[in-house]
């Protein structure tokens, strides 16, 4: 442990101004039960939990309110005892600013748990079982993503070399993490503790930068009095965004996480401080993850700090009790302000990866200024941690030249903003790369529909082809049988004439007995072949029929539904009309000449 | 109020591109006053011309284009172009010289491309190359002789005399540069016999080329200045130097038939090209590679065109030349992204 650990750099990155000290003067508070709490049904990545509760339900804190829907979502507990009083469309924590399906459930203040049982020492417990009851208990990523934790777990043991605890926290503002650290440190140790039961990695890694001196001495503290040499706290210099997983995984190890890959591929995963709380609750207490630590600051706040805040706690609740004036406030920044998002209306609900809260005045997050023509000074280049070529993108970005766009790999935009901080141009650039990577993805949406839809067209020109080879086969074949038939007849006909006419020379001869005998052979071998023929022609009445009901059918449905194509239908119906009149009068003709020919 | 709604990022850094253009302008104080210090005030006259043309045409163009005149003009590009075009130009040439130039900058160069940031060359080039060919004998006799060899010091108003009317006063405080001299009179002496000029080594035998080593000097300060506080990088000025180094090195090693690499570097407008001339991001490579390849092409072609061609300063021509092959340049330069192994270079393939 005396070998310094070799640190890394990743390209770019920025030093914007912290602010991080107004929100660490105070311990972290309680936030308090608020009236009413909003709970949204997608607050992580992936499908959309399913509500297993109905409105006038009474909840107990900790109870199963929506259940994972699929291999990637998250189970959603009752943050506090209450009632459902709603679900439905309300607003929720999405930069899209929409609303979204949400469970209300209106407090009791009574906060009466649902019975929680943990398991103090888990060695014994296996692996599969640990992350079931993460799985149980909800937890996603909390540094923003919201990935459900319980899939990165479940990697297969030995697959995963290096478990890396990201508390770098790198963006201005947010000191969640940092509070977390220096007054949990013993339960994030111990989350670590389980991940590394779960996983059993070679080396366990916990990166802070180097802002948040007290909260490295208060992890290497625990980690001292445990013991722990395998636990390896690692001091890294502060640059944005030194805590996006990528770079994160760039400083510690130099690895590179392939492009459209994960970090598991390099043997690397990942996990928020906030996360690793969240699993020791889970574990150890048996808790779910229904609350979790959130800064409330900006100077519009005139109480900046971290509160443990239960799930679905309005964000007005939080601004009433930082005492934060809302007239003043310019700008409701959820997340840093690198990344974050605003939210325009303040019932909005603080999620499971909602670490902060920017009440901003216009002179602290002023509006932003004209855009100015790029000049291609190339200080986003600069800046870039994806090594892109900012200046480059914003032009093909604006052109709407997707394909150069994307040979510039804009996929690999990791969104952090860095270049648009630099922009002496005040140009949004991350706005034009997402409206990009947006019209990227429609037009590869578009063309693979239009492939789906190509390839269904050749599909029924190959069909209605094949159809007709067969149609034209089967014609060909009736036509030979017809034709056999005929032959067949001929011969017949020839044969009687034969015989007849020997008949007759014999009857020139012998007495006329005979003839009798043999016009009746003939007779009945020419009502034969009528009656064969009148049963074909009643065939082809009722398939006629059948035709007729079918375009009748057709053409019904077709008025019904007003298509424009009626006028079709109507001729298809009178052909097959005409057609049975048709086939009725020939099979009468046949008819009356074979009672004719009796 | 009303909460703001918009996407991130939320904060951005103060510095903007008029602020960009300012700094810039600051570092080419130091050569501004180096220049008058040693050459008189005439460069001060072209400073006030090219600006007030600049200034002037930016805003009727701006007018014509329906766009907000003082908000473009706040953003200082045109006052930072015609700064760099009246720097460049001889401190003696005729008024009209400066103003069809800086004019034709401004209109033409930088406008009926698009304006600020979509000129393909570099604006105050082109209104020197322009000038240079159309109008060749103001160009090449307007240039000032050191202070030092006229043992008097041109005031502003005779320079500004000078340039708007008397001409024919204007012998007694003229010289040709000394790559001019250099040039055309290595064919026939030698480089000690060269250096006896007084252009050079000054009255006391104790400069390389008197007046504009210092001049060099300064801008060079004034360019590492501006690497310092990161308005741009070091890729283009230093790959510049290098590869004209390089060459000097290497083919005019011999005094006696080519100039010298000193007076390469510091007798003409190579230190204003390298760092405020090449650097012009809108009209150079932008690909950190590609910047090395712009900044070696550019010092090159400066060796080319002042050993085997007509004219004894080449810096306009072969920053516009090199224009020409940004793009293409940078279509083979993009660097690794994070994550590829491999960088991408080329055109998109044709899917």
């Amino acid at each position: 442990m005396n070998t310094p650990f070799q640190l890394h750099d990743f390209a770019g990155g920025i030093h914007p101004v912290e602010n991080k000290a107004q929100s660490t003067r105070c311990p972290i508070a309680d936030a308090g039960i608020p009236e009413k709490l909003i709970l949204p049904l997608t607050q992580h990545i992936g499908a959309q939990s399913i509500c297993t509760v109905k409105v006038g339900d009474k909840v107990l804190k900790a109870q199963l309110i929506a259940v994972s829907h699929g291999a990637v979502s998250a189970n959603l507990h009752a943050p506090t005892s209450g009632t459902i009083t709603a679900i439905g469309q309300m607003p929720i924590a999405h930069q899209s600013g929409l609303t979204g399906p949400c469970i209300e459930i209106t407090s009791d203040q009574q906060d009466t748990w649902i019975k929680c049982e943990g398991t103090k020492d888990y060695s014994d417990v296996s692996p599969d079982s640990l992350i079931q009851t993460i799985e149980q208990a909800g937890i996603v990523g909390m540094g923003g993503a919201g990935f459900p934790s319980h899939v990165k777990a479940s990697a297969k043991v030995g697959s995963i070399e290096t478990l890396i605890l990201n508390a770098a926290e790198c963006e201005p503002y947010i000191t969640a993490d940092d509070m977390l650290m220096q007054e949990h440190a013993v339960e994030v140790v111990s989350g670590i503790s389980i991940l590394a039961h779960i996983l059993k990695p070679k080396t366990i890694l916990v990166g802070i930068e180097d802002n948040k001196p007290k909260a490295i001495a208060a992890v290497k503290k625990v980690l001292s009095q445990l013991n722990n040499t395998v636990i390896q706290v690692i001091t890294i210099p502060t640059k944005y965004p030194s805590g996006g997983e990528k770079q994160l995984i760039q400083i510690l190890t130099g690895k590179e996480v392939p492009s459209g890959g994960l970090p598991s591929e390099l043997g690397i995963v990942c996990y928020n401080t906030g996360t690793a709380y969240a699993i020791h609750n889970a574990v150890v207490n048996g808790q779910p993850l229904i609350s979790r630590i959130t800064t409330v600051t900006g100077n519009a706040c005139l109480e900046p700090k971290n509160y443990h805040v239960l799930i679905g706690t309005p964000v007005e609740h939080l601004l009433k009790i930082s005492n934060t004036n809302i007239a003043n406030t310019s700008r409701l920044v959820m997340g840093g302000p690198m990344m974050g998002f605003t939210i325009e209306q303040i019932q909005t609900p603080i999620v499971k990866a909602s670490n902060c809260i920017i009440a901003a005045t216009k002179d602290e997050l002023p509006d932003p200024a004209m855009e100015q023509a790029c000049i291609r000074c190339g200080m986003c280049t600069e800046a870039c941690p994806a090594q892109l070529l900012p200046q480059q993108l914003f032009w093909f970005a604006k052109s709407s030249n997707l394909e150069q766009a994307e040979n510039h790999n804009i996929a690999d935009c990791i969104e952090c903003g860095a270049c648009s901080f630099v922009c002496p141009s005040n140009i949004p650039l991350v706005q034009y790369y997402r409206h990009a990577k947006g019209e990227i993805k429609q037009t590869n949406a578009d063309k693979q529909k239009s492939e789906r839809a190509k390839i269904r067209f050749e599909t029924r020109l190959a069909r209605l082809d094949r159809e007709q080879v067969e149609k034209e086969a089967k014609r060909a074949a009736r036509a030979k049988a017809a034709a056999n038939k005929q032959a067949d007849k001929k011969l017949a006909e020839q044969t009687i004439a034969e015989e007849k006419q020997t008949i007759n020379t014999a009857q020139k001869i012998k007495s006329g007995t005979a003839v009798t005998i043999l016009s009746n052979v003939s007779t009945d071998m020419a009502t034969k072949s009528l009656t064969d023929e009148i049963e074909a022609l009643k065939q082809k009445v009722v398939a006629a029929q059948t035709r007729v009901n079918k375009a009748t059918e057709r053409y019904n449905m077709a008025k019904e539904q007003e298509l424009d194509t009626l006028a079709a239908f109507q001729t298809g119906l009178d052909k097959q009309q005409t057609k049975l009149v048709q086939a009725k009068e020939t099979l009468e003709t046949f008819t009356r000449q074979s009672e004719e020919a009796k | 109020m009303k909460l703001l709604n918009i996407s991130s990022p939320h904060t951005t850094r103060a510095l903007s591109t008029s602020h960009v253009m300012l700094w810039v302008l600051a570092a080419l104080i130091p050569g501004v006053i180096t220049l008058t210090y040693f050459f008189g005030a005439g460069h001060l006259v072209q400073i006030v011309i090219a600006v007030s043309t600049a200034l002037i045409c930016e805003a009727a163009v701006m007018k014509a284009r329906k766009r907000p005149i003082l908000f473009y003009l706040k953003d200082n590009s045109a006052l930072l172009t015609a700064v760099l075009l009246a720097l460049s130009l001889p401190p003696y040439a005729p008024y009209w010289v400066t103003i069809i130039a800086s004019g034709f900058s401004i209109i033409v160069a930088k406008h009926l491309y698009g304006g600020l940031g979509q000129n393909p060359f570099n604006p105050a080039m082109v209104g020197y190359a322009l000038v240079l060919i159309s109008f060749p004998v103001p160009m090449t006799t307007s240039w000032s002789a050191p202070a030092e060899l006229m043992n008097t010091s041109i005031s502003f108003t005779h320079a500004l005399n000078v340039i708007f009317s008397s001409r024919e006063t204007m012998d007694a405080i003229t010289a040709a540069t000394p790559l001019d001299v250099y040039k055309h009179q290595i064919p026939i002496a030698t480089a000690s016999e060269i250096y006896q000029n007084p252009l050079f080594k000054g009255a006391d035998q104790s400069s390389i080329v008197l007046g504009w080593q210092w001049v060099s000097a300064a801008y060079l300060l004034g360019g590492i200045f501006l690497i310092w506080k990161k308005i741009f990088t070091w890729h283009i000025p230093v790959s510049l130097l290098v590869a004209l180094t390089f060459c000097s090195l290497s083919f005019g090693w011999d005094t006696d038939s080519f100039v010298p690499t000193s007076l390469h570097l510091l007798a003409g407008a190579t230190m204003i090209g390298a760092f405020f001339i090449a650097t012009d991001p809108v009209s150079a490579s932008t690909t950190p590679l590609g910047k090395l390849i712009y900044g070696a092409g550019i010092g090159i072609l400066i060796f080319v065109i002042r050993t085997w061609g007509a004219y004894p300063d080449a810096v306009a021509f072969a920053v516009l030349l090199m224009n020409f092959a940004a793009p293409f340049i940078d279509q083979y330069t993009q660097p690794r992204t994070y994550g590829h192994n491999q960088p991408k270079r080329g055109l998109a393939a044709k899917k």
